[in-house]
């Protein structure tokens, strides 16, 4: 078994506060791996247990087979860490941030200029190399900040909502290198709340609740498990959707109904649409589409704000 | 300690961003404090002090005060900045450096300023005719030590608060208060025993005390082996503090 995160039990308590209330995980190597939940579910305070710089207070860890209370630098040493708030040094250039980074692993300065070139490149900011890095933009400053992840080529990315805040042009460049460098065999961990980042990136994830792990599994075998094949959309012209709720009872394998329409959730959803014509129900609108991983992390997490 | 080179490092790339402006002001200030204090008090001073002129006496205890001003000036604004703002540490908590790297790193880079600084200072006063005795590089070392006196513990206070209104607090009541009672300007003997017991008991006198001997090159004798004994405890004990709060900031 190569696994390079093992956790077993593990617990973090802030206080009275259990931030993460006993989870067990196994990362393998090469994968790219998810940490989805909402706000306060214990995604971050993990994220900081396996980069070793939060010590866990109860429970297993292992990260590369080493033990992050003893071996904290020689982990570190082989991660990557591209936190949820960039803290580059806005003094200096884009490029010393890098070679200054390599330095911190004993990198030789000739090295470390040399693969602050390579990854400037890789994360195409080589034109903006000996600007200051105060006036790029969120997406130029979170590339950055992933090239300075990857400045010791670590053996485990760990990247904490890599897209949170970024305009779609710029997440979609981020995917595109995080997809390259899992291409090229390195281990990505990563938390988000955005579960098309979570199907488009993780081979396998865990959804998080209240600091535990509700549950887990590859994107699809999720969706399999908690949500069915499609989901139809009805929305009725009436005040209150509710009084529509008994009228489509026996109509698929569950249904959810919201302020401002229900939810059916079924295998076929042409035919759920054909009954509920049948049923002469007529509906404002109708529309028909597949299950995604939102509905089964809204199904295991509720609906209510978490804030 | 390798470790902590590379953190000392990463402040001098940074410091060469800046170091233009900084340099100027470290030249200008002792310049500007010698021809007021020096020339400008001193001609009052006719008699001298303690049989020495006012400017031969008054310049050692400067050298001691630019030293902790240094000292107070980096350990203060630049780590809240750290913590609170720029979030350098935590960018260095997650590479392979230990607490005590990042601290000692960075404390190294204070070093290096009071270093600077009192240098500056030193070299001001020999044009201005004021030192007198081959000891006077000694005055250097004096800086550095209560330098670290200083700046350690200062260090733990900027690691323990969140806006920097509490560092201008330090500065009104704790700074300023000692640069002008710790036998700087005018010998401690002329205070009331309660203020010259607080004094004794902060930093910046005891190297003022070694600076003098230094600069006029007098046998510091028990006295000095008490005042550097001394000074080594403040540097022992904002270390542990410092220490403590760096471990409770970067690894909860």
């Amino acid at each position: 078994m190569d696994s390079l995160i093992h956790a077993r039990g593990l617990v973090k308590r802030f206080g009275d506060f259990t931030a993460v209330a006993g989870i067990d995980v196994d990362v393998r190597r090469g994968e790219a791996f998810g940490f989805l939940g909402p706000n306060g579910a214990g995604k971050s305070s993990t994220m900081r247990m396996i980069g070793c710089v939060s010590p866990p207070t109860d429970g297993v860890l292992q990260i590369l087979g080493m033990d992050p209370r003893r071996d904290g630098p020689k982990i570190r040493a082989k991660l990557g860490v591209c936190p949820q708030l960039d803290n580059l040094d806005i003094e200096l250039t884009v490029r010393e941030n890098l070679s200054t980074y390599a330095r911190f692993f004993g990198i030789p300065r000739k090295v470390a200029r040399q693969r602050a070139a390579e990854l400037l490149d890789f994360v195409q900011l080589s034109e903006r190399g000996d600007s200051k890095v105060e006036p790029l933009s969120g997406g130029m400053k979170r590339r950055l900040t992933i090239a300075r992840a990857l400045v010791n080529e670590p053996e485990i990315v760990l990247l904490d909502e890599p897209t949170t805040g970024l305009d779609p042009q710029a997440r979609h460049l981020v995917w595109e290198r995080l997809f390259r460098l899992k291409q090229q065999g390195v281990t990505l961990v990563l938390t988000t709340h955005y579960m098309d980042e979570a199907e488009q990136l993780c081979d396998r994830l865990v959804v998080m609740d209240g600091g535990r792990i509700v549950a887990e599994g590859s994107p699809r075998a999720l969706i399999e498990q908690y949500s069915t094949r499609e989901v139809v959309e009805l929305r009725f012209a009436a005040e209150s959707q509710e009084p529509y709720s008994e009228k489509l009872a026996g109509l698929g394998e569950r249904l959810e109904v919201l302020p401002d329409r229900i939810l059916l959730y079924v295998f076929d959803g042409d035919a759920a649409v054909a009954e509920v014509q049948r049923r002469s129900l007529a509906p404002a609108s109708v529309l028909v589409r597949r299950s995604s991983l939102e509905d089964v992390f809204l199904h295991l997490t509720g609906r209510t704000l978490v804030d | 300690m390798v470790a902590g080179a590379y953190v000392l490092e990463y402040h001098l790339v940074n410091y060469r961003r800046t170091w233009r402006s900084s340099a100027l002001s470290t030249l200008v200030l002792p310049l500007l404090t010698m021809l007021g204090f020096g020339l400008g008090v001193g001609a009052y001073v006719s008699g001298g002090v303690e049989g020495v002129p006012y400017l031969d006496w008054i310049v050692p205890g400067l050298i001691a005060s630019t030293a902790v001003q240094a000292a107070f000036g980096e350990a203060t604004w630049p780590v809240l900045s750290y913590f609170e703002w720029l979030k350098v540490y935590f960018a260095q908590a997650a590479a392979p450096l230990r607490v005590g790297d990042i601290l000692g790193g960075h404390l190294a880079f204070m070093l290096f300023r009071v270093l600077t600084s009192a240098a500056a200072f030193l070299g001001v006063a020999a044009l201005f005719g004021a030192v007198h005795s081959w000891w006077a590089p000694m005055t250097l070392v004096v800086s550095l030590v209560v330098g670290l006196a200083v700046a350690a513990p200062t260090v733990a206070y900027s690691a323990s608060v969140s806006s920097d209104s509490y560092l201008a607090i330090l500065m009104r009541f704790a700074v300023l208060p000692m640069s002008l009672f710790s036998g700087v300007f005018f010998p401690v003997e002329s205070l009331p025993v309660v203020l010259r017991w607080v004094a004794y008991a902060l930093p910046l006198w005891h190297g003022v005390e070694l600076s003098r001997d230094a600069m006029l090159g007098l046998a510091p004798g028990w006295l000095g082996l008490l005042h550097v004994v001394y000074l080594l405890a403040w540097c022992a004990a904002g270390w542990l503090l410092a220490h403590r709060l760096f471990r409770r900031r970067l690894a909860v």
